[in-house]
């Protein structure tokens, strides 16, 4: 079935901003070409996560193997990766392209190109790719596809004449991509006669098969049965099951060169599954493994904890399986003192971090507490050694500490002139700096410094709002600096709260500390006693509020009746309260502890 | 030996009222002799079992057990006079709805040995009457309580309060008005809305809005101090006596005293060979009847309560009460120290915080504790 001769192999990838349709083309191809019937398709097929169907966006990149009959009567093999706009999610673009060698940039005809756009057809330009530009959505009345082929040559200096015109939401001149793909773009390169060298480009636990690897291979053939090493790893394999995705899982015999497909091996430990990884035959190995991937270095960090201290060791199994399909996804042990026993996560952005947590709870059944999301500052002692600091709980007393150095990114924001006033506000805001201000057509183009810390937290929801959702927005990372950072401990009734430190620059640490009380008085239920809630920098208190004694709650009828029942109830809130986490003697809800963060303007 | 509060259901009324999760029913016609019979058969059962042992008190609830024949009601009270040692200030409580067909026949209660009333009131509103779903208007209530004073050597009544939209001052009016009618013992009871009423329903649905905790616990405070002014003193969470009128049955309750339930649904507390066992008979009126016709009794299972399991009953009970919970009857009756079934940390907070008092050998709730018991239990309990 894949003996398919390598000038009959197409391999591509989608790229877009957010919502420009890239997912929705994909159904269409899936479709044009005969992948899943009419009664299987869905919108947006490819988004099989229920939080992706929920969001309306795409978390995970997804493959799917086509066969197209062209004009020219000649039959293709189209392998097409469709990936998430967001982002947080930019690693899963860029292992795709690294498995492709064409990408068809998909750009929203009425909207243009936006700040994804750049970042994501920036990515595939260093990846070699030949790229087939495709305006979109030019079914809506608002679409000026003239305007915004101008824009791609202005901006990115591509030659947009030839962009395919399509709607993908309507079916409209999809043969028009088909046939861009076979034609403009490059047939993979590969040798069957060579030892086998197969990408390791995505894995993922499923509960049937055991460990699924993704593979793109280069040359050799990858066959049931083989015996397989990673290069990097060491370790080998027996090959269970090879197959192809349409996007059906589909076994075949084996997978030649230029081709895309999945294997299974039996492989128990997730730690044998490292994405970039060079899969080669055993008995002939390549000489030479794969360029790989250029490891994800995550921008925040934050502690998650179960709810349950007896679902420790069940997180752990967790983690190890969702990092499996996230690579991007960082996790060690950790302890703190309010929580016990839990990891320090490190994520892409904040997205991401809610993404996570919310596979956690509903993939793997999972009560989790997350702490205050923190960037990595650099610590530097006054004794001369430095430290990377990850979890604000572990800043040294200031009186050791030298200097603080915290991490600045480089943003670039396209923003109709309209808003331009109010994002250049909230940039200032944030003790951002601009670096240039350019105008493409009648959208400006600003590009700012800004610290991390000021981001992460609900910069992108704010930028949103201030802009009517128009603005788009991508940055990266640009450096470290030295900054008067402190860190602000809040105390319930008394008792730090490891979780909720965190640290600010000093000119917003009391705006902060006062607000996050504020927050914590609405965040925090009325108890049997009274709480105080304290903000402070060291011993110095910055902020308090109280949460006064919860007024009334008993029961008012209770006589002879069923006692049994009152003392069981009695008994399961007995329970409950157990397996619920005390700070200073005070329950906080799970959702308080992200939601105190999100700071307002 | 415990004296024994016996308790008998009568588990019939002329409608479901709309808050009430009691088990009461409805029934087109109700079959007198039947349940007569299969209650006088059921006490035999449980006496014989129970051997005989001082009795202290006997109470009659519902349901409406004021729909019961008055002669019923004779034979009962006869029956355990004869089957238990009878204290010679034996207490006989009758539950009755203020309707001018009930209120007509208090006097046949009396002549059967009912020497307590327990009146259902509810409300001195008419617009409140309306909306709890009550079968009688003010006025009958009143006239019910006239002539229950009349008649009866003690005499009470229920109030429902912390109604929706009821103000701090149209309460304080309401109970004025009712205390001015009251003798020695009211109960006096927030509307708790309880899962399978039709109420709870309507709350769900948003029709009904509860007072907030905060007016709510207004409401409780200005209770207190009204019926203060008129020497009725809480006794318990939302009972009101005359220091000596309190309901003795209710407080063998409430001191986790033994008790037996005779009738339907009815839950028992009682000592036998040295264990305390949990009681409990069948709930549907019909099939309790066809068991005690069959098999001499309606019970469903009998559990002996674990010593850890009883102190946690008590504290449940005993510390709604003003008296709080004596603590060298709670080692008698639980078989564990009163400090070992408490969180002493939660212990001495709440003591620090005025909720609990502990002094002459008592541990009890204060009336700030007693207002947050729920909370303060589900914390205290160890
Ligand atoms: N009018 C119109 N709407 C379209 C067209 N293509 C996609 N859409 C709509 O645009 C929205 C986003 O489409 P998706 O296909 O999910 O976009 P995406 O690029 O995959 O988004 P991410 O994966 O989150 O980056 C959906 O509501 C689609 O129905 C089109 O050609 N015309
Ligand atoms: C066994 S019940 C009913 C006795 C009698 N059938 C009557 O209705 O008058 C005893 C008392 O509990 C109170 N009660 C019942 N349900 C209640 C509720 N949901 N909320 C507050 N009090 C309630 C009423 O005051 C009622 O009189
Ligand atoms: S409140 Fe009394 S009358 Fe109304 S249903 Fe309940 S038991 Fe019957
Ligand atoms: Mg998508």
């Amino acid at each position: 079935m894949t003996d398919t001769p390598l000038d009959h192999i197409r391999n591509f990838a989608i790229i877009a901003h957010i919502d420009h349709g890239k997912s929705t083309l994909a159904d269409r191809l899936i479709q044009a070409t005969g992948g899943l019937s009419a009664r299987e398709m869905t919108e947006q097929v490819l988004d099989s996560m229920e939080l992706e169907k929920e969001r309306g966006i795409t978390i995970k990149a997804q493959t799917v193997r086509l066969t197209y009959q062209a004009k020219n009567g000649q039959t293709y093999v189209l392998n097409l990766m469709d990936t998430p706009g967001h982002v947080d999610f930019a690693y899963e673009v860029s292992r795709s392209l690294a498995a492709c060698e064409g990408s068809l940039l998909v750009v929203d005809a009425s909207q243009g190109v936006e700040a994804q756009t750049l970042a994501n057809v920036y990515q595939a330009i260093e990846a070699n790719h030949e790229i087939v530009p495709v305006l979109n959505k030019i079914d809506l009345p608002a679409a000026e596809p003239d305007r915004v082929k101008q824009q791609i040559e202005d901006v990115i200096g591509l030659d947009a004449s030839d962009a395919v015109m399509i709607s993908a939401k309507t079916g409209l001149n999809i043969e028009g991509v088909l046939e861009a793909l076979v034609h403009r773009l490059p047939p993979p390169k590969g040798d069957a006669k060579a030892p086998l060298t197969a990408l390791l480009v995505d894995s993922w636990y499923d509960q049937y098969l055991g460990v699924v690897i993704l593979v793109r291979v280069k040359d050799g053939r990858l066959k049931r049965g083989q015996r397989i090493r990673m290069m990097a790893k060491g370790s080998v394999h027996t090959v269970d099951q090879v197959g192809v995705f349409t996007p059906r899982m589909i076994p075949t015999d084996d997978l030649g060169p230029g081709e895309m497909g999945y294997i299974t091996a039996a492989i128990k430990t997730v730690a044998d599954c490292n994405v970039g990884d060079t899969i080669t035959d055993d008995r002939v190995p390549a000489t030479q493994a794969l360029p790989g991937f250029k490891p994800s270095i995550p921008v925040v960090w934050c502690g998650l904890y179960p709810v349950d201290a007896d679902d420790f060791e069940k997180l752990r199994e967790s983690l190890g399986k969702l990092r499996l399909n996230d690579a991007s996804f960082h996790y060690e042990a950790e302890t703190s003192a309010a929580l016990g026993f839990g990891f320090r996560c490190g994520f892409l952005g904040l997205l991401h971090l809610e993404i996570i947590q919310e596979r956690l709870s509903r993939e793997f059944d999972l009560d989790l507490i997350a702490t205050a999301p923190s960037v990595v500052y650099r610590v530097h002692r006054t004794n001369g050694t430095s430290e990377e600091l990850h979890n604000p709980a572990d800043m040294p007393d200031p009186s050791v500490i030298d200097h603080i150095e915290e991490p600045w990114i480089k943003a670039t924001i396209m923003v109709p002139d309209d808003y331009l006033g109010a994002v250049l506000t909230l940039c200032n805001d944030r003790r951002g700096q601009q670096a240039d201000l350019t105008y493409v057509g009648n959208r400006a183009m600003a590009v700012y410094r800004l610290p991390l810390n000021e981001v992460v937290f609900d910069f992108y929801d704010r930028l949103k709002s201030v802009s009517r959702g128009y603005a788009s927005f991508d940055y990266q990372m640009d450096g470290y600096a030295d900054s008067e950072l402190v860190r602000i401990s809040i105390l319930v009734n008394g008792d730090p709260v490891d979780a909720l430190s965190f640290i600010a620059h000093r000119s917003a640490a009391e705006a902060r500390g006062r607000s996050i009380c504020a927050k914590l008085k609405d965040l925090i239920p009325k108890q049997l006693f009274k709480i105080a809630i304290q903000a402070a920098i060291g011993s110095r208190v910055i902020a308090r509020e109280t949460i006064s004694a919860l007024s009334k709650d008993v029961t008012a009828k209770c006589y002879g009746g069923d006692i049994s029942r009152k003392r069981k109830l009695l008994e399961k809130q007995k329970e409950g309260k157990k397996r619920m986490r005390q700070f200073g003697k005070v329950e906080i809800p799970q959702s308080a502890f992200l939601a105190a963060l999100k700071m307002d303007a | 030996m415990e004296p024994l509060a016996l308790y008998i259901h009568w588990p019939f009324c002329l409608a479901k009222c709309p808050y009430c999760d009691f088990n009461s029913h409805v029934r087109e016609r109700i079959d007198q002799h039947r349940f007569a019979a299969a209650l006088r058969a059921e006490l035999a059962w449980e006496a014989a079992r129970l051997g005989r042992r001082p009795m202290a008190s006997i109470f009659f609830g519902g349901g409406t057990p004021s729909l019961m024949d008055a002669q019923t009601v004779a034979d009962l009270i006869e029956d355990a006079r004869r089957l238990f040692d009878p204290l010679p200030d034996l207490e006989i409580t009758l539950e009755a709805n203020p309707t001018s067909v009930e209120a007509a026949r208090l006097a046949a209660f009396r002549q059967a040995g009912v020497n307590r009333i327990s009146l259902g009131v509810q409300s001195l509103k008419a617009e409140s009457l309306t909306m709890l779903g009550r079968q009688h208007s003010a006025d009958q209530a009143i006239a019910a309580l006239e002539r229950a004073r009349k008649i009866f050597p003690r005499v009470s009544f229920d109030l429902i309060y912390a109604r929706p939209g009821q103000s701090e001052a149209a309460w304080r009016a309401e109970l004025r008005q009712a205390l001015a009618l009251a003798s020695d013992h009211l109960s006096l009871y927030q509307l708790t809305i309880e899962p399978g009423t039709a109420f709870f329903t309507s709350h769900a649905r948003g029709d009904i809005v509860l007072p907030d905790d905060d007016t709510a616990a207004a409401l409780y405070d200005a209770t207190a101090e009204e019926a203060g002014k008129f020497g009725l003193l809480p006794y318990e969470v939302s009972n009101y006596a005359r220091p000596g009128s309190e309901s003795r049955h209710n407080l063998a309750y409430w001191r986790y005293g033994d008790y037996a339930g005779i009738g339907p649904g009815a839950h028992g507390r009682v000592s036998v060979d040295g264990a305390l066992l949990a009681t409990r008979r069948h709930r549907a009126p019909e099939p309790w009847a066809e068991r005690v016709e069959r098999d001499g009794h309606g019970s469903t299972d009998e559990v002996p309560v674990a010593s850890d399991e009883r102190a946690r009953e008590m504290l449940l009970m005993g510390l709604r009460l003003t008296e709080g919970i004596d603590e060298a009857r709670f080692f008698t009756r639980t078989g564990i120290h009163l400090d070992a079934a408490l969180d002493a940390d939660i212990l001495a907070r709440a003591l620090e915080a005025d909720y609990l008092a502990r002094d002459n050998g008592c541990l009890r709730a204060t009336p700030e504790g007693r207002k947050r018991l729920d909370s303060l239990l589900g914390a205290l309990v160890a």
